[in-house]
């Protein structure tokens, strides 16, 4: 795994301090050319790794990214499905079952409806791996050595207590894909419990871990405990805490906490691009080494 | 002129509602699920990861969901709500069908003794949301109705400062909501659709929006006009604008649209007007101006903004944002307590359902 990646929250208006950031952030990256040039700026700068939702506007990147192989010889994708809006608004359109028919390709959910109702409904396996194999075609031809399952449904799946399609992800993308399943969470302690539960060991898991403890849920001491016992192969996001925290003091408290593996950042202008890539690796220059091997 | 509150400085940190009643050698509180949409699997998520509930029960009309979580979670699930209220030994319910049903569900709860949480709005009918609030505080029940934004710390903020008299004699509010629900013409299959269920754009978004400007300000008294607009939709509005009147002659002003595609998610925003100052707040931000001489508390003249990451409790559980959890907190809390008398009751949303049906009336 590498250890600095590059997020993409500015690039689709997520920013969780400020709507007017946001809307101003959605208005600078109003098109691929835009976004591309901040990657570029990232990947020139040896952050090979975009991690980024399995938005529309990811498959146009994708696709720049395919075409231009001797640009991006080294470029890899951790996509993290799905969209969530795009779900959650369908289903209060148009309903569930009319939601997976729209996002599931053509023809595979209408068997299964029409085939029999209680094996669509009750085979969830079937239409994780259906929706997974619908988000990763704008992937085709690029590489994904990691592929995550987005904190809403993470999560979701967590409260729900549905652990055996953590396992079925896992699988799923171990063998149609060739990678490794990553899991996104806002409560890292109790996911990696339920994942061990599972038969999934030292899971890579992405999740808030920042000095203030924001989104944290479990409590930073419960994280830091996971951390150390090299349980999970921890990737750090949202380590500024939106903002809240000065650049400098966030990456030198996370750099310094034990069982860090990776860290994820966001980054608007090249400038910032290049200023956190430097504060990163000059702290884990002379931090602790990571919890596991990289 | 408008709505004057004397100015009470106190401890920045009165508004966690955290208390709690159950010990960890209690009996789970056992929750039944009548309902698992949209809003019901969040509930159900919610409660699955709460150290003290146990989920009894799961109900829907659509086999689709329910049967699934029997067969992944074992749970026992049902067709029909009165055969699970009777049979699943429950202490209470979480109602999140379409609106047009939560009487009829929240009523048979109560009667038999249970507490009752009811996704929002409460009734269509204000007269219904009434007698509801009537029969819980009759039966000492706890009664919750899911306006999550209440649980928002930059809204608890701005109703503290208001209420504190921070910004003087509060002469104006307005309240908008902005989101990308409906953003196509023939789309619209399900209950959000159809008025006669309680679709629509005033029922679903506008209704958070009443809520918080009541919060914040209390209820208006008149609704001096409104406009209720379709966009794409056939059978309901996608769009809503409205002007209130207050006790006192402040005014009000409501703007909300679920068909606004320049909008990722529902994006909520408060900006209430005082003699001393304003507040704009959304679910990061809570921004304030104070008129030079009127310092309050932390905040000095001029602006100050306070960042959610700065205001909001932690919760133990996250999932789609802190205030889902908060709210569910909230009601097994004063489930545990056996009271009826707490934040976001059946009464609160009753002056809600009123202020609905009266911008109903005034935009026919």
């Amino acid at each position: 795994m590498e250890r600095i990646l590059f997020g993409d929250n500015q690039f689709f208006g997520v920013n969780h301090m400020s709507e007017d950031k946001a809307r101003a952030q959605a208005m600078q990256f109003r098109d691929t050319p835009s976004i591309m040039r901040v990657l570029d700026c990232a990947y020139d700068h040896g952050i090979k790794v975009f991690m980024c939702t399995t938005h529309d506007r990811v498959g146009e990147i994708a696709d720049t990214v395919r075409r231009n192989s001797r640009r991006y010889p080294d470029f890899q994708f951790y996509p993290c499905m799905p969209y969530a809006h795009k779900y959650a608004d369908s289903v209060s359109e148009v309903g569930i079952i009319d939601t997976i028919r729209r996002f599931a390709p053509g023809g595979i959910m209408e068997t299964l409806i029409k085939g029999a109702i209680s094996a669509a409904t009750q085979n969830v396996y079937k239409l994780m791996e259906i929706l997974v194999d619908a988000e990763m075609k704008r992937f085709a031809g690029v590489r994904t050595p990691i592929i995550f399952l987005q904190n809403v449904v993470t999560d979701l799946l967590l409260g729900l207590k549905v652990y055996d399609v953590f396992a079925a992800f896992s699988e799923h993308i171990q063998r149609k894909y060739d990678a490794e399943a990553g899991f996104i969470t806002m409560n890292l302690p109790m996911l990696v419990n339920a994942l061990e539960q599972v038969g999934i060991e030292n899971p890579i898991v992405c999740a808030n871990i920042n000095k203030i403890g924001f989104r944290m849920c479990g409590g930073i001491d419960a994280y830091r405990k996971r951390l150390r016992s090299q349980r999970c192969r921890a990737i750090a996001m949202s380590v500024f805490a939106s903002g809240a925290i000065p650049p400098e003091e966030a990456i030198e408290w996370v750099c310094n906490l034990e069982g860090v593996e990776s860290i994820v950042f966001g980054a608007s202008s090249p400038r910032n691009v290049r200023h956190t890539k430097e504060l990163i690796e000059r702290a884990w220059g002379h931090g602790p080494a990571p919890a596991a091997a990289v | 002129m408008g709505i004057a509150y004397e100015r009470t400085a106190s401890t920045p940190d009165d508004s966690a509602d955290t208390a709690r009643g159950g010990g960890p050698t209690s009996p789970p509180i056992r929750v039944g699920l009548i309902g698992v949409g949209k809003m019901g699997i969040s509930h159900c998520a919610i409660l699955g990861a709460h150290p003290r509930v146990a989920i009894a029960g799961i109900c829907d009309s659509a086999t689709y969901i329910a049967s699934a979580l029997r067969k992944h979670t074992g749970t026992d699930t049902f067709h029909d709500y009165r055969k699970m209220i009777d049979s699943a030994g429950l202490d209470c319910v979480f109602v999140a069908t379409p609106t047009s049903t939560h009487f009829d569900a929240a009523t048979c709860a109560l009667e038999r003794g249970l507490h009752v949480f009811v996704e929002k709005p409460l009734c269509l009918d204000p007269v219904d949301s009434m007698r509801l609030a009537d029969l819980a505080k009759r039966r000492s029940r706890a009664n919750q109705v899911g306006y999550h934004h209440r649980f928002i710390a930059t809204f608890r903020e701005t109703r503290r400062l208001v209420q504190a008299g921070a910004i003087g004699e509060v002469y104006h509010i307005s309240g908008s909501a902005f989101g990308a629900v409906v953003v196509r013409p023939k789309s619209g299959r399900t209950w959000r659709a159809r008025k006669s269920e309680g679709g629509g754009c005033l029922h679903d978004y506008a209704s958070h929006v009443v809520d918080l400007m009541n919060f914040i300000v209390g209820p208006p008294e008149r609704v001096l006009g409104a406009h209720l607009r379709r966009i794409y939709s056939k059978d309901v509005e996608d769009a809503v604008y409205a002007t209130f009147r207050y006790p006192g002659g402040a005014s009000g002003q409501l703007e909300t649209n679920w068909s606004d595609n320049s909008y990722r998610k529902m994006s909520t925003t408060m900006a209430v007007y005082g003699t001393r100052g304003k507040i704009v707040a959304d679910r990061q931000e809570c921004k304030i101006y104070l008129r030079s001489g009127a310092e309050f508390e932390q905040y000095p003249a001029g602006w100050t903004i306070r960042y959610i990451t700065d205001l909001q409790p932690p919760v133990a559980y996250y999932l789609r944002g802190e205030e889902y959890s908060a709210q569910i907190d909230a009601f097994i809390d004063a489930v545990e307590r056996g009271t009826a008398e707490h934040e976001n009751s059946f009464a609160s949303a009753c002056e809600t359902d009123r202020v609905i049906d009266l911008i109903s009336k005034a935009g026919q």
